[in-house]
């Protein structure tokens, strides 16, 4: 097991191999469907004009995302009421979803990675080698156990987005990951993608 | 009429927290098919340890607790329109207590209620008149990302050369399961509803996934087919979380339906392995669970 501090050096993105199991350690930022679409929307393909704290918010996420990690999770959090915030349950969610963003948020904030489940395809894959970044992979569903791996909320943006989209500045302490997607362009999902799809033409051939 | 809404809340603490005992024996039968120091062996041992770590601590599997699916089954004397507000009022608070996350979107204005109720449609609660003397209540939590995975195929289906008997219900599944991937949190459970119309179908494919998982089908045809389609997802190697590996599909259930002449719906819901499904039953002044 790799164990990696956050922010993280090209150099070490570069070192990393699909398989390669890594612990991660610092502090990362939650963001899902609502979060990646209002930031291609407003600072990127800036189709829709900054609203309200927008453009505040957007500075304070810059220096958090440089070499840093994006989270795919809407985590379950109690102490709403009391603002004393905590993760109850923090697994993956599925990053496919992101895929025609991704690659553009990556590259436009310097990120050195993106946590999720389930994979990402050839967009993604080929920002990761630009970048470079990789694709971190937590086991989907764990979620009381990975929330056990986040050691402090440090505060959360765009809570209006709802509490499963919200962005949660949070700081993590040996995180589990596999590297699925590595910036040299390997892909695990890519791999078993084919190997199935070879199956199952076999299968629809009897 | 008695007043069950803190019963419902311990139901729904229980179904999100606590995976029913026939699934965990299915996932702990499934490490030892996967290859020591395997990344699949390593997902399923993470998801066991979960599974031990969310029942211990009364907190959600799962950080997305789904769809709540409520099938509520009453003698006469029961009112539907009491069932339902004890339902939301204990979903709200699950909610607050934690064991729900927030999960209703209003899809047109984008706010979450923050509570889990929305509008008169979420959560789906379904009543249905029964004999005797015994109340049901079944929940069954189904998150996203499986949800996003289901299928619904026309058949004959000329792409796969799936025609309308069973062998092409057996294609057009395989078909659905390769397309998901690890993306459903494989290893999943699938159920497959034959017939019906577009909209029966789906809620077929998930009624089917309350029967337990050891229970073979009483259709042996059926049961036939199911033993098939997990066997043969099983040969693409898809495995857990979409790692590579021996367990794709854990089981499938398979229900068969009435269709109109015209049509031939395969309909295939995709459950992730955090299979939350639990039943209270009251009888008299007595409730317990399973």
């Amino acid at each position: 097991m790799r164990e990696i501090t956050i922010p993280i050096s090209d150099e070490t993105i570069r070192s990393l191999k699909v398989g390669d199991p890594v612990a991660l350690t610092g502090v990362m930022i939650t963001g899902r469907d609502t979060a990646h679409k209002w930031l291609i929307d407003t600072f990127i393909k800036k189709t829709r004009q900054p609203q309200g704290d927008d453009l505040e918010i957007y500075e304070a996420l810059k220096p958090l995302l440089e070499g840093g990690i994006i989270y795919h999770c809407g985590p379950v959090v109690s102490g709403l009421d009391s603002k004393q915030y905590k993760f109850v349950a923090a697994g993956p969610t599925t990053s496919i979803r992101e895929e025609p963003y991704q690659a553009d948020v990556m590259k436009h904030f310097d990120l050195r990675g993106v946590i999720g489940k389930g994979g990402m395809g050839p967009k993604t894959l080929k920002g990761c080698q630009e970048v470079p970044g990789v694709y971190f992979h937590a086991i989907g569903g764990a979620a009381t156990l990975i929330a056990q791996s986040v050691t402090k909320v440090l505060g959360v943006y765009k809570l209006d987005f709802g509490v499963p989209e919200a962005m949660w500045v949070i700081e993590v302490k040996e995180f589990p990951v596999v590297v699925t997607m590595d910036a040299h362009g390997g892909s695990l999902h890519r791999v078993v993608e084919e190997q199935s799809g070879k199956v199952l033409a076999e299968l629809l051939a009897k | 009429m008695r007043d069950l809404t803190n019963e419902i809340l311990e139901l729904i603490r229980r179904t999100s927290s606590d995976l029913p005992p026939d699934v965990e024996k299915s996932l702990r039968a499934a490490v030892e098919k996967e290859a020591p120091g395997s990344a699949a062996r390593g997902a399923l041992e993470t998801i066991l340890k979960n599974v031990e770590l969310s029942r211990k601590n009364s907190s959600p599997i799962c950080q997305d607790t789904g769809t709540p699916i409520f099938y509520v089954k009453y003698p006469a004397g029961w009112s539907t329109l009491k069932l339902k507000q004890q339902i939301r009022t204990a979903l709200a608070e699950a909610t607050k207590k934690s064991y729900m996350r927030p999960n209703a979107v209003d899809a047109v204005y984008g706010k979450n209620s923050g509570n889990n109720l929305g509008g008169d449609d979420f959560p789906y609660i379904h009543f249905e008149e029964v004999e005797g003397e015994e109340l049901t209540i079944e929940l069954m939590l189904k998150g996203g990302g499986c949800e996003n995975v289901g299928a619904q195929y026309s058949l004959p289906d000329n792409r796969l050369g799936a025609g309308r008997d069973l062998a092409g219900v057996r294609k057009v599944v395989l078909e659905a399961v390769y397309k998901a991937q690890g993306q459903g949190c494989a290893p999943g459970i699938l159920g497959v509803s034959i017939g019906g119309d577009r909209g029966s179908a789906y809620l077929a494919s998930k009624e089917v996934l309350f029967r337990k998982m050891d229970e073979s089908n009483p259709d042996p045809k059926l049961a036939a087919l199911e033993k098939q389609l997990t066997e043969e997802s099983n040969q693409m190697g898809i495995g857990p979380m979409g790692f590579g590996g021996k367990t794709t599909v854990l089981d499938t259930k398979i229900t068969g339906r009435h269709r109109l002449p015209a049509c031939y719906f395969v309909t295939v819901s995709y459950m992730c392995w955090a299979y939350r499904r639990r039943k209270m039953t009251v009888r008299g002044d007595e409730v317990t669970y399973e």
